[in-house]
């Protein structure tokens, strides 16, 4: 399977008003195979959106981008100036959709003008004719009702709107999808139709492999292949959905997967274990590992050397390696913190 | 009217509102009964559109209600004077789902915690006293008072000022706390922290705590009893457990089935039900 988006030590940063400069993505490297999906987890604040924004090569002050290389189906796109990115990269390889997308539609256009704003960007000789029947054949596949088409943004619930847009945002078939919190603040029936309508949108493959942005743990494992969990704007650690919630390794994802609520038989048994204390100030990241200050396991070595991305080498269950390396940013091995979580576990079960 | 010993601390009956009238009546409460007991943790459920904030602002005294009585510690609520309703709002308070609206910006963190003391009665304390007290209770919240003081609210995070709501509800000690969507606006992990303080405060307290939510997980985890509510009405109520693993109202099924879960798969042949255009 070939690479659909390959990210080679991404590094963006923000320089605030008083000329400081803020790295929000810090050498982060990660690739998407075809049809695959990888979800993205973390706190606010960690850099999740700016990781998304920065993916698009969609650099607006007071966002630079500073170091990597971003390949979407073999073409580099990074160093790309904002309006050659909106010509031939937005659209077409690479769509996004921001967390509020259903107040990004003007009240007063039908939906249909957004997609032919969409379509002729691209191509400037498309008939009005041509662009209706396109959406709305798209539509019917999605069990989107084609009269949407003909209406104002304001006519439509919060659930439709958004699904309407990511309708909108895919019209292109584009490469990738960024989806970032698509579902957040709805409800959740309207969520599980959006969701539904992403994966169907994945199934016919009308985009070929989705980044999908969220802090809800239960949600992405249950839409993403892969999850990678960011702190303080690097990766922490990576994996597929099922390893990184069962059997998480480093100790910011452990505290992530021991905060997951589901209404399920044992879930009230279940401490909710909260992490103490904030992450770091950007503007001056500690030198070691930056969730030393919060972490249980530190050792004095933790805060006097910087990590890096280590693989370790559990593959996946059936054998196969297709998705994202199993992976981890920590000085301790890997079977002296789970010892350590199970020995937690029986400790807790005593009491 | 006790149920295990303990008192009744809010109870209605046939509570309703009615917004507008003629051909644009929209009924957003519909009739419910409910009694809430002292020292309980009950969850309201339900989706947007339900209801479930209407009912809250009926509780607090905020908007008046059409039709049914409240009854607060035993007697029929009587909040009509505006003297009334502060002495009711001793008793009972709220802290809302959106706390970067829930401040008033031009106040400092100080005042906003000082006029909760100063609520309670405390008018008279000398400062020191007071600061001895604010600082506990931004303690009891992992906050610290001396990184606080001389700041406004909009200076901290959603997690922090939210938080901040808390050590507020800690100083002022109410009867009743009326939390709606407390934890909707912020992370999955600082969740975690914010429900962890609503159990302490009630452990510390003794206070009865409704809980107003959508998220039917959070509802288990936290809560004594469940309120399931559908357009108005109570569809279904009960122990946690009891509601939760064995719903008997449609409705219940959908919103269990509609949420991702993590140790049985996400089921996505009914999502076209119930969805609205």
């Amino acid at each position: 399977m070939k690479n659909m988006l390959e990210v080679k030590d991404l590094t963006t940063k923000y320089i605030t008003r008083f000329h400081e400069d803020v790295y929000a993505v810090d050498h982060v490297s990660f690739c998407v195979k075809e049809g695959k999906s990888v979800g993205i987890a973390g706190e606010s604040g960690c850099g999740k959106s700016t990781l998304a924004l920065s993916l698009m090569g969609y650099y607006f002050p007071p966002l630079h981008y500073t170091s990597g290389e971003i390949i979407i189906d073999g073409k580099n796109i990074s160093g790309m100036s904002p309006d050659e990115v909106r010509l031939h990269i937005l659209g077409t390889e690479i769509a996004y959709i921001p967390q509020a997308a259903m107040n990004a539609l003007n009240p007063t256009q039908r939906i249909i003008r957004f997609i032919e704003d969409v379509i002729r960007a691209h191509q400037p000789k498309a008939s009005k004719k041509d662009i209706y029947d396109l959406a709305r054949k798209r539509f019917e596949i999605l069990n989107l009702p084609a009269d949407v088409l003909q209406r104002h943004a304001v006519e439509l619930s919060g659930g439709m709107k958004q699904r309407t847009v990511i309708a909108i945002s895919t019209i292109l078939s584009p490469k990738v999808l960024i989806a970032d919190e698509p579902s957040s603040a709805l409800d959740v029936s309207s969520q599980k139709m959006v969701i539904k309508m992403i994966r169907d949108l994945m199934e016919m493959g009308y985009i070929k492999s989705m980044i999908f942005i969220t802090h809800e743990l239960p949600l992405l494992y249950n839409v993403t292949d892969d999850i990678m969990v960011m702190y303080a704007g690097q990766l922490v650690e990576s994996g597929s959905a099922k390893q990184m919630v069962f059997d998480p390794v480093h100790p910011y994802s452990k505290g992530l997967m021991d905060s997951i609520i589901v209404p399920e038989e044992g879930a009230r048994d279940i401490k909710l274990a909260a992490i103490p204390g904030t992450p770091p100030n950007l503007k001056n990241p500690p030198m070691g590992c930056r969730f030393a200050e919060r972490c249980k396991y530190m050792t004095p070595l933790c805060k006097a050397y910087a990590v890096k991305m280590t693989d370790f080498g559990d593959v996946d269950e059936n054998g196969s390696h297709q998705g994202l390396n199993r992976s981890y940013r920590c000085l301790l091995p890997v079977h002296e913190l789970k010892a350590s979580y199970e020995s937690e576990a029986k400790g807790g079960a005593a009491i | 009217m006790s149920e295990n010993g303990k008192s009744l601390v809010l109870s209605g009956s046939g509570v309703t509102k009615i917004f507008g009238s003629g051909a644009k009546k929209v009924v957003a409460v519909n009739k419910v009964d409910f009694e809430f007991h002292e020292k309980e943790l009950v969850s309201i459920v339900g989706e947007s559109g339900s209801g479930k904030t209407t009912l809250v602002k009926m509780l607090l005294g905020l908007i008046s209600v059409t039709e049914g009585d409240i009854y607060f510690m035993g007697e029929k609520r009587d909040i009509r004077s505006r003297r009334q309703k502060k002495e009711y709002w001793k008793g009972i308070q709220a802290i809302f789902q959106d706390p970067f609206s829930s401040y008033n910006m031009f106040h400092k963190i100080d005042s906003v915690l000082l006029d909760c003391i100063n609520m309670r009665g405390g008018r008279s304390l000398p400062r020191p006293k007071k600061i001895e007290m604010i600082t506990e209770a931004c303690s009891f919240v992992n906050l610290k008072y001396a990184e606080l003081t001389n700041k406004y609210p909009f200076e901290l995070s959603g997690g922090q000022q939210q938080r901040l709501m808390i050590a507020r509800i800690f100083l002022l000690k109410p009867k009743i706390l009326l939390a709606d969507e407390p934890t909707s606006m912020i992370d999955a992990c600082s969740r975690a922290t914010i429900l962890d303080m609503l159990l302490g405060l009630r452990n510390e307290t003794g206070m009865m705590i409704i809980f107003v939510t959508h998220d039917i997980g959070l509802a288990y985890y936290i809560s004594d009893s469940v309120y399931i509510m559908e357009r108005g009405r109570f569809v279904e109520s009960g122990k946690a457990d009891a509601v939760i693993l064995s719903p008997s109202a449609e409705y219940t099924k959908r919103l269990i089935n509609d949420v991702p879960k993590i140790h049985s798969p996400w089921d996505f042949t009914k999502a076209a039900e119930g969805a609205s255009v």
